[in-house]
């Protein structure tokens, strides 16, 4: 007798374990043929125990080099968080030029990680050609960034009380020349992103994440925005130089006149926010106070100071990803903090992917979850699970990348007739 | 939406609550140039009334931004501090609320607030699997970031005979952990 087949779905688990993943993460689609009809997230796969050794093991400055780890790209926005923290915690007085000093980095460094992120996009929509080219114009961030701080990536500048190195008039000019020269391709890119048609066919009306939906589970940064909420650490509250140059958050109508919630948006709003960079590192530029940049330069009086102070504070930036969050625990006569609660951006954006993909092609998974920017490279390998009619059956990273450029040469060729 | 100051918010939870908030704090710095002010507000309520807090909140805000909720072990007690804010999306309004609960070893419960603020679910996940906090009525049980054969009972951020002494590895030349 021939046993009657009545599921219809499979379930795909994509990522999580890749050798050059940095940031692996599980998601688990349920696919009935080609839609996509449930989707889970599984995270913890690098779970490392950052907070507990900051908590017991490493003394705060120790905990800065530590935070500047938490994540491969953004190594400006954790640490300029915990230092936050820490000041408040410890009541420890910031000079103005530090202040101006750390929103440089910290927007230096969201030039960079936008424009890897719009490299990876490309790349997941098989327009490997754009890839190169975004990728190409990003190696002028990471010079400037090795230029300032002495690294291409870890930057290293932030300390409890200011920051490590200063940035000099003579500096200057390599800094404008930097940010002319975005300035300069930024039309072309936008062109790029923007009008081109497959693009288009393959970001327009994919993944829409609703309004109430992204202000119900939380949603931050670009994700968030390209919903249509004005959420941004950076205008919504005072912190570092940001307070003084009057922030205003991108949503993607400025370019539309509508807010979709999809995939396209949120190249809107990120590729507006290369541009609203380069505008704050050229106002830091002009409005840099003069003065000190670290308000304790002696090492072993900040480890005194830092042991005294008992109290606690929380402390947000605007993350390249969105809002990063630290909260800080200090127990007087505890060299390690008491408590340390860290919250990355890819955190809170994880839970909207479900109602991002739930409905989509399953083609569309890949470019869909890069587009909240969880560091992508998590979504390397996908294995069926669930063995069909014919057996079990693996479905590799190249397979779904394959299915992704099929979709795009499918559309480009029904464009053509 | 009207837009409170820090004592009149604080005034509303004392209205709201009554007894059942037992302080407040708020703190207040000034910062860069032009010396705008940061706000956040510390409110320690009893269990009890955690809901009605958390729904005292909603009605300041219509959709609370809930960041994560951060743990402590504070000896006999566990100290679970949310962190919300309010009044986003508009120019240096934005207030950050520490609404904070001690609950004793003894009762390590909490109702989840997933009901009014769905995207707590990963944090109630995390409490539950790093703190040894039980979230009474949590739609999602599962652990989040602990791998399914880390054994149960332990509580990585416990500091007690709970805590994971016994899977650390003390590299030579290296202190045991401190205990405060």
């Amino acid at each position: 007798m021939v046993e009657e087949l009545t599921k219809t779905s499979f379930t795909i688990p994509v990522g999580p374990v890749h050798p050059a993943v940095h940031e692996p993460v599980r998601l688990e689609v349920t696919v009935d043929g080609e839609e996509v009809v449930g989707a889970d997230v599984f995270a913890g796969q690098v779970h490392r125990g950052i907070e507990w050794i900051g908590m017991n093991r490493n003394n705060p400055v120790q905990t800065v080099y530590l935070a500047e780890r938490i994540c491969g790209i953004c190594s400006a926005c954790h640490p300029f968080t915990f230092v936050l923290a820490c000041e408040r915690a410890a009541n420890i007085e910031v000079p103005k030029r530090a202040d101006y000093i750390r929103v440089i980095v910290a927007e230096i460094e969201r030039i960079h990680s936008h424009l890897l992120w719009a490299g990876v996009a490309a790349h997941e929509i098989g327009f490997d050609s754009v890839f190169y080219l975004v990728w190409r114009v990003r190696e002028k961030v990471m010079d400037l960034t090795e230029y300032i701080t002495g690294n291409r990536n870890t930057k290293a500048m932030y300390m409890i009380g200011g920051v490590r190195r200063d940035i000099t008039e003579e500096q200057f000019p390599t800094i404008r020349e930097a940010m002319d020269y975005y300035k300069s391709i930024f039309n072309q890119l936008k062109t790029v992103f923007l009008d081109d048609i497959t693009i288009k066919l393959r970001t327009r009306n994919v993944g829409i994440l609703p309004k109430e939906d992204a202000l119900k589970l939380v949603a931050a940064g670009p994700t968030v925005r390209a919903s249509g909420v004005p959420k941004d650490v950076r205008q919504d509250q005072a912190y570092g130089a940001y307070a003084d140059l009057d922030i205003k958050a991108i949503t993607p109508d400025v370019i539309t006149g509508k807010v979709v919630g999809d995939v396209y948006d949120r190249i809107i709003v990120r590729l507006l926010e290369v541009k609203q960079s380069i505008e704050i590192i050229e106002r830091c530029l002009e409005e840099m106070p003069a003065g000190e940049i670290l308000s304790e330069p002696k090492m072993v009086k900040l480890l005194t100071a830092l042991k005294k102070a008992d109290g606690s504070a929380v402390a947000r930036s605007e993350a390249p990803r969105g809002e990063c969050f630290h909260y800080v625990r200090m127990e007087e006569g505890r060299e390690t903090l008491a408590t340390w609660k860290v919250r990355a951006p890819t955190y809170a954006n994880l839970m909207s992917i479900p109602v991002m993909v739930i409905g989509q092609q399953i083609a569309d998974v890949p470019i869909t979850f890069a587009s909240i920017d969880p560091c992508f490279s998590c979504t390397n390998r996908a294995i069926m699970v669930k063995p069909d009619a014919n057996g079990s059956q693996v479905l590799e990273k190249e397979e779904l990348h394959r299915l992704s450029i099929e979709k795009t040469r499918r559309l480009e060729a029904n464009l053509a007739n | 939406m009207d837009i409170l100051t820090p004592e009149e918010i604080v005034k509303s939870f004392e209205s709201a609550l009554g007894n059942n908030l037992s302080d407040s704090k708020i703190y207040q710095s000034e910062v860069a140039v032009k010396r705008n002010l940061f706000t956040s507000i510390s409110l320690y309520v009893k269990p009890d009334s955690f809901r009605d807090a958390v729904k005292h909140i909603c009605e300041l805000q219509e959709y609370p931004h809930l960041i994560v909720i951060s743990p402590s072990d504070r000896g006999d007690n566990v100290e679970l501090i949310y962190h919300i804010t309010i009044y986003y999306g508009q120019h240096l309004k934005e207030i950050s609320l520490l609404l904070s609960v001690t609950l004793s070893k003894n009762n390590l419960k909490i109702p989840t607030i997933t009901d009014m603020i769905p995207g707590t679910i990963y944090a109630e996940r995390e409490v539950q699997e790093m703190m040894g906090v039980e979230v009474v009525g949590i739609p999602d049980n599962r652990r989040l970031f602990l791998p399914d054969d880390f054994p149960a009972g332990v509580c990585p951020w416990r500091r007690d005979e709970t805590g994971p002494e016994e899977m650390l590895r003390v590299l030579p030349g290296r202190k045991g952990i401190q205990h405060g």
